[in-house]
């Protein structure tokens, strides 16, 4: 085949067509890219004009200072104070372990500085400028802002940082704040908060911080701004300010509350007051503490290891969520049971021999005096604590009447206190127990549940209801913790009103008489009266004692050769004075050993600094022995 | 003594005046657009004018240069332009993961960006030189010739710089009459050999095809240069933002603004209406260079003019293509508007080539 280009007439054809050939693409293409011009430019204008405007402007959002939190007297417990953070705009900076580098120049950027980063750079799905470094000093401010142009989309950004002045105190009440986590957001975003959130980086956590969150927060302001691609702002176009979240006044008085807290010691335990009457949390301790200002930056991981690892688990709210056996704490309500139900006179009189036995059984269960009480009526089974009689008490009600008894009164069921995280407690039936365990309920259990131990299972905050009812004549009121919410834009105060739970349907005589009996508990011959000695007014009271570990037949229970951990809780619950109520206690002593001895005296000294005024009364040294407190 | 009539006559008489006023009008509107584009800053538009200067002076020396005094040197130079390839990939200098740069003493150069040029040239020469005997054998020749070079700057890696300086070469293979048959079995064998290459492509290439396909996938990252063009182009319109008002460029959105995506900034300030100008005035351009090679006196000014014309087309094609959001992102200047010294003098070399086919096409005898 001969080619044409050695040809040249044939050649100069085949060019031409050729030629032709590629201007009729060239124009096809152009054509294309017209089209694609104009869909674009013409078709779709508005919608690149829009994006091009969204460009331009950018909605800045304000954050609002978020409320405070203070006692029921003004007492601050927690606040806003102001840090400066350096941001980095991930957004316009593509090497970003360079930039760190260049930055840690200027100022000190630890590796974990660098983690939390990267951390809050994942969750931020590098949109949203992210802070490279906390609370600046004040030199690192100025080393910064001479070098500041060096470094597009990296800025200080002031802003208000949370306080809690009181530290480790009311922790678990107050809770705390921290870095929204992608799970925080997927709530805000499920709830249609995510906007609102626009520019905020903490939220409330835990306790009042968590749950009255809403009220905290306050709503966000926005301007819009004109920015270039690094983000900077170059002028302000509109604003519209943010609003202040709510400032929240508790029920709880600050200053009980750290004597409460200082009356602990070296103790584990929990304490709740509450004012009878209108249901008020007036203090809410669980020991130990933490500091929450460890977690408002997002807590490092020592910190964190050295909290969450403590066998003392200062993290467990142990007021709402710690479960314990109430122990003979609930031998009033049993007497209250049996009172109402008819199945005891309070004249009624058994012959204590130390233990009780069913007919033909040679199981005792024993009461905690060897040798027994000797003929114990109603009255005195409360004073010294007398387990056979409500062993028998018990064992002639039934469980499940126990159940509904204690039921009304709260026990397995949450108190519905306004923060989150509490747990229901336990109060055992024959149902549950079929339930639970597909077994039958035997009579022995029943009988043990009359001191308290077994199945049931209580938290302080319950007990505290519990015994505030009785005082309240069994009027249950609902336990809250804020008082009053004042609106920060307005200064108006929404006071939040008491609110009644239920009214149980108790005989006054009834309460009256098991009133007495516990004011004798804190007399001489109780096994409280220790700690009820010398008070300017009049106590009700029952001791209690939670078993750990359960004692075999035949053996002691010998505290000196019990392991510490392993030694029983003490328990218990009073109010004051006994006549007009204004205060109720629950008071649980881990590993305390006898209600009347380690937990007793706590609730006086909340007593006597609630009701008379902070060390008017010296409180009676609990080191001198008195084996008559026994419980 | 020649009068200075005479001489400005002997000084304009190769310039095409079609070719000369049109580069003239789309230099004129590549100042004004770089001007808008650098945020008005003259030391660079000035620096631009300093280039031009060059680039006119290259021109006028292509133009008065008969076509086959150049046949001379394209070898010589695709030799030069080879053995600077195979250097660059021996000593070349890393500059964002590739090896593109070669040092000799001050001059820094892209030995790839030569190739643009030489390539063209010497397979033109060398269709040329085989003249009345030429058979299949030489498009095998040329085909390696071609191959060479361009494997070599896919190796850098710069798969972009490398498809445009192949298709430099085969558009000189296609007008040198190459078979039909074997273009369209080129073609079939490209499009199944298609999953192969994707296979064989880096992850920054893989992801810069995807993110053409669906540029809102990745807006911050690979997406971000295609996805602010196409919001600038579409942002402005049919008559534009006017002159200095563009918000994308401006504000710094678009990246590359006085350099790749310069066409972004010329069509947010300019509209529709603009860049139909510009394209009608490549059209002429590119038209008029097809003219020319039509009447190329020898196969050798035939080919480097049909060639080079094509090549024009397929930078303004592809560059517009890119920033438009229908090609891939590929470091490919606009003519007459991007800024930079080597593509002008690169562009105007070859106008200077055309305008030389033009000026000398009765010179030499058939």
């Amino acid at each position: 085949m001969q080619h044409f280009l050695r040809n040249p007439k044939q050649e100069r054809w085949e060019f031409q067509l050729r030629l032709k050939a590629l201007w009729v693409l060239i124009i096809t293409l152009c054509l294309l890219l017209l089209a694609r011009l104009v869909w674009l430019q013409i078709i779709s204008h508005s919608y690149y004009h829009t994006l091009a405007e969204a460009n331009r402007i950018s909605i800045v959002p304000i954050v609002p200072n978020r409320g405070l939190i203070l006692d029921r007297k003004g007492t601050v417990l927690a606040e806003n104070n102001y840090t400066y953070d350096l941001e980095i705009n991930p957004a316009r900076n593509r090497n970003l372990d360079q930039l760190i580098d260049q930055l840690a120049d200027l100022v000190t950027i630890t590796s974990s500085d660098r983690k939390l980063f990267r951390k809050a750079l994942d969750e931020t799905h590098g949109l949203s400028p992210v802070p490279i470094r906390n609370r600046l000093s004040e030199t690192e401010i100025a080393r910064f802002a001479v070098n500041h142009y060096r470094f597009p989309g990296v800025d200080i950004q002031a802003r208000l940082i949370r306080n809690y002045p009181l530290g480790a105190s009311a922790s678990h009440l107050i809770g705390y704040i921290g870095r929204i986590n992608e799970a925080d957001q997927e709530r805000l975003d499920d709830a249609g908060m995510a906007d609102e959130y626009r520019g905020t980086n903490h939220i409330g956590k835990l306790g009042i911080e968590g749950h009255y969150e809403h009220e905290l927060h306050g709503i966000t302001g926005s301007e819009q701004v004109e920015t270039d691609a690094s983000g900077r702002g170059v002028r302000s176009l509109s604003r519209i300010d943010p609003i202040a979240g709510n400032d929240l006044f508790l029920t709880i008085d600050a200053g009980l509350q750290q004597a409460a807290e200082k009356a602990f010691g070296d103790h584990r335990g929990a304490l709740v007051a509450i004012d009878p009457g209108t249901g008020d949390v007036l203090a809410l301790v669980s020991e130990p503490g933490f500091d929450p200002n460890l977690f408002v930056e997002g807590i490092d991981q020592d910190n964190w290891n050295a909290l969450n690892n403590s066998p003392d688990k200062p993290l467990n709210n142990r007021a709402l969520r710690g479960l314990y056996p109430p122990g003979s704490t609930v031998k009033p309500f049993m007497a209250l049971a049996a009172l109402t139900l008819g199945k005891r006179t309070t004249t009624y009189k058994i012959s204590d021999p130390g233990y009780f036995s069913f007919p033909g059984s040679s199981h005792r269960y024993r009461d905690w005096r060897a040798g027994g009480h000797g003929m114990v009526d109603m009255h005195l089974s409360i004073v010294q604590s007398c387990d056979t009689y409500y062993y028998s008490l018990a064992n002639d009600l039934g469980i499940d009447a126990m159940h509904d008894f204690f039921t009304q009164f709260g026990f397995g069921q949450k108190t519905g206190i306004d923060i989150d995280g509490e747990v229901a407690g336990l109060y055992p039936s024959t149902e549950w127990k079929r339930k639970r365990f597909k077994q039958d309920w035997y009579g022995g259990e029943t009988v043990i549940s009359g001191i308290g131990q077994g199945y049931i299972l209580t938290t302080p905050l319950q007990l505290a209801q519990a015994v505030a009812t009785l005082a309240n004549n069994g009027v249950m009121m609902k336990p809250h913790l804020v008082h009053e919410i004042r609106d920060r834009a307005t200064g108006a105060i929404k006071k939040i009103p008491p609110e009644i739970e239920r009214t149980l349907p108790l005989k006054q005589a009834d309460i009256d008489f098991v009133r007495d009996a516990m004011e004798d508990v804190m007399k001489p011959g109780g096994t409280a009266a220790q700690a009820g000695a010398g008070a300017p007014y009049l106590i009700a009271g029952k001791t209690g004692t939670a078993q750990v570990v359960g004692v075999r037949q035949g053996e002691k229970y010998n505290e000196s050769r019990t392991a510490e951990r392993n030694r029983d809780h003490a328990v218990f619950i009073a109010f004051a004075p006994a006549d007009k109520p204004r205060i109720a206690v629950a008071v649980l002593v881990e590993n305390g050993g006898h209600g009347g001895s380690t937990a007793a005296p706590i609730a006086r000294k909340v007593f006597d600094y609630y009701l008379l005024g902070q060390g008017v009364t010296p409180v009676p040294d609990n080191n001198a022995g008195d084996d008559s407190a026994h419980d | 003594m020649p009068t200075i009539k005479e001489l400005r006559q002997r000084f304009l008489a190769p310039l095409d005046p079609t070719l000369f006023n049109t580069c003239l009008i789309l230099t004129a509107l590549g100042l004004i657009v770089q001007y808008s584009a650098s945020g008005s800053d003259m030391v660079k538009v000035l620096s631009q004018v300093r280039n031009l200067g060059l680039a006119f002076a290259a021109m006028w020396v292509m133009a008065v240069t008969p076509p086959h005094k150049i046949e001379r040197v394209v070898f010589p130079i695709y030799v030069v332009a080879l053995v600077a390839l195979v250097a660059v990939a021996l000593f070349g200098e890393v500059s964002h993961g590739a090896r593109r740069w070669l040092h000799l003493g001050p001059l820094r150069l892209q030995p790839s960006e030569l190739m643009k040029i030489a390539l063209p040239l010497a397979l033109a020469g060398y269709f040329e030189w085989r003249g009345k005997s030429i058979n299949w054998r030489d498009f095998v020749v040329a085909a390696l010739l071609l191959l060479i070079p361009v494997a070599l700057v896919i190796r850098q890696p710069d798969l972009g710089t490398a498809l445009l300086i192949a298709s430099s070469g085969f558009y000189v293979l296609y007008f040198a009459g190459l078979s039909w048959k074997v273009m369209g079995g080129l073609l079939a064998a490209g499009l199944a050999s298609l999953p192969l290459v994707w296979h064989l492509l880096h992850d920054y290439q893989r992801k810069r095809i995807l993110t053409l396909l669906d540029p809102t996938q990745d807006p911050l990252g690979a997406g971000y240069h295609t996805l602010q063009s196409m919001i600038a182009l579409g942002s402005g319109g049919l008559f534009g933002k006017g002159w200095l008002q563009g918000t994308q460029s401006h504000l710094d959105f678009l990246p590359e603004h006085t350099t790749d995506f310069v066409f972004a900034v010329f069509g947010e300030e300019f509209g529709l209406l603009g860049e139909l100008v510009f394209l009608v005035a490549m059209l002429v351009i590119i038209t008029r260079g097809f003219f020319i090679a039509n009447e190329g006196s020898t196969p050798f000014a035939r080919l480097v003019a049909g060639a080079l014309s094509m090549t024009l087309f397929t930078y303004t094609f592809v560059n517009m293509g890119m920033v438009s959001g229908i090609l891939p992102v590929v470091g490919v200047p606009l003519p007459f508007l991007s800024y930079g010294g080597t593509s002008l003098v690169t562009l105007f070399i070859s106008i200077g080539i055309l305008m030389s086919v033009h000026h000398h096409r009765k010179l030499v005898k058939q």
